[in-house]
């Protein structure tokens, strides 16, 4: 199962064995136990649920105490359930990043830093106007459109809230899965800051390629 | 340490020689050529040595067949089997651009007669 938990540790560069001197995030990731199986004659979907992280006794929720106990598995901090690749997992089993091998291609999902209230240049991408020669149009994001209209377009790129959403980054390659360590190093950035809980899931993209296909 | 660190310091050589500017060098790094694996070498000045760390590079430059060829090699590649220092060259600026506008005569570099030992 190429599905876990883990939390960002940060980004470096590595060297492969094949030369390239690549960038990468550092994800501590595992060992996950599952804690839940999903059965579609009793919940209506498939899925596993996976825990991760120690948590004190005191600070789990009754609620989550129950479900933890009916399983007969330790309470941990996270739980998420995932949907792909999930035949034969059971319950108490664990989860480490000895599933996963170099070029293994993944789906990471996280939380974005948070940017609180950010213009349309930094939230939208907006151009922006000129910074000298008499422009009074610095940052702003100018025209809203129609005045005609007499209201305002729904959907319309304002500045606003930026960050903290769930962010996937879909298809990315797994350069280095460190089982001692407990370390999976995946190429190129990944949503959310330092010390946050990231997501690694099977691509769901290169998973349904016609090669990928062909040889699972 | 942080993990990081770590990964960070075992990516890097232990045992380099100090070089610096200016210096004569020999690079001697692993190519793949038709299939098989050999190992290339690149004798030529050192031009700009920078970055720190896992990132450090050199850019050495030579003139082969009255081209000048530069090349940059990540010093802590496991491709760059070895390197080898050569003349030590007095030069008065760490990056050495200025060489690739001159020609013959001019393109050389002074020798250190005393060489302080580079640190690394």
């Amino acid at each position: 199962m190429k599905n876990i938990l883990g939390r960002k540790v940060g980004m470096t560069s590595v060297f492969t064995d094949d030369g390239r001197f690549v960038p990468v995030t550092v994800i501590e990731a595992g060992p996950c136990t599952v804690v839940e199986r999903r059965t579609k004659e009793k919940h209506g979907y498939e899925s596993v649920a996976l825990g991760f992280g120690a948590i004190k006794k005191r600070r789990v929720t009754r609620a989550l105490a129950g479900h933890f106990k009916k399983q007969g598995v330790e309470p941990s901090r996270f739980v998420r359930e995932f949907r792909d690749d999930i035949d034969d997992v059971e319950v108490g089993q664990t989860v480490t990043v000895g599933s996963f091998v170099a070029g293994d291609r993944v789906d990471v999902i996280g939380i974005s830093k948070g940017h609180g209230f950010a213009g349309g240049i930094k939230r939208h991408k907006f151009s922006g106007g000129g910074a000298s020669h008499g422009s009074m149009i610095h940052r702003q994001p100018a025209s809203n459109g129609d005045t005609n209209a007499g209201r305002t377009v729904r959907g319309s790129r304002r500045p606003g809230h930026y960050g903290t959403d769930r962010t996937t980054h879909q298809n990315l390659e797994i350069v280095r899965a460190d089982v001692e360590r407990n370390l999976l190093l995946v190429r190129g950035p990944v949503p959310g800051a330092k010390n946050a809980l990231v997501v690694v899931r099977r691509s769901r993209k290169s998973a349904n390629l016609p090669a990928a296909v062909e040889a699972s | 340490m942080n993990v990081i660190d770590i990964l960070n310091r075992e990516q890097r050589k232990e045992q380099l020689p100090g070089f610096r500017s200016g210096d004569t060098v020999k690079v001697y790094s692993k190519i793949v050529e038709g299939g098989k694996e050999r190992v290339q070498m690149f004798e030529g000045v050192v031009t700009v040595h920078k970055g720190g760390g896992t990132s450090e590079s050199i850019t050495v430059r030579r003139v082969a067949h009255g081209v000048g060829v530069e090349k940059t090699f990540l010093v802590h590649s496991p491709r760059v089997e070895k390197i080898d220092v050569g003349k030590r060259g007095r030069v008065r600026r760490s990056r050495l651009y200025y060489l690739s506008d001159r020609i013959g005569k001019a393109a050389r570099i002074k020798e250190k007669k005393t060489v302080r030992p580079t640190e690394r």
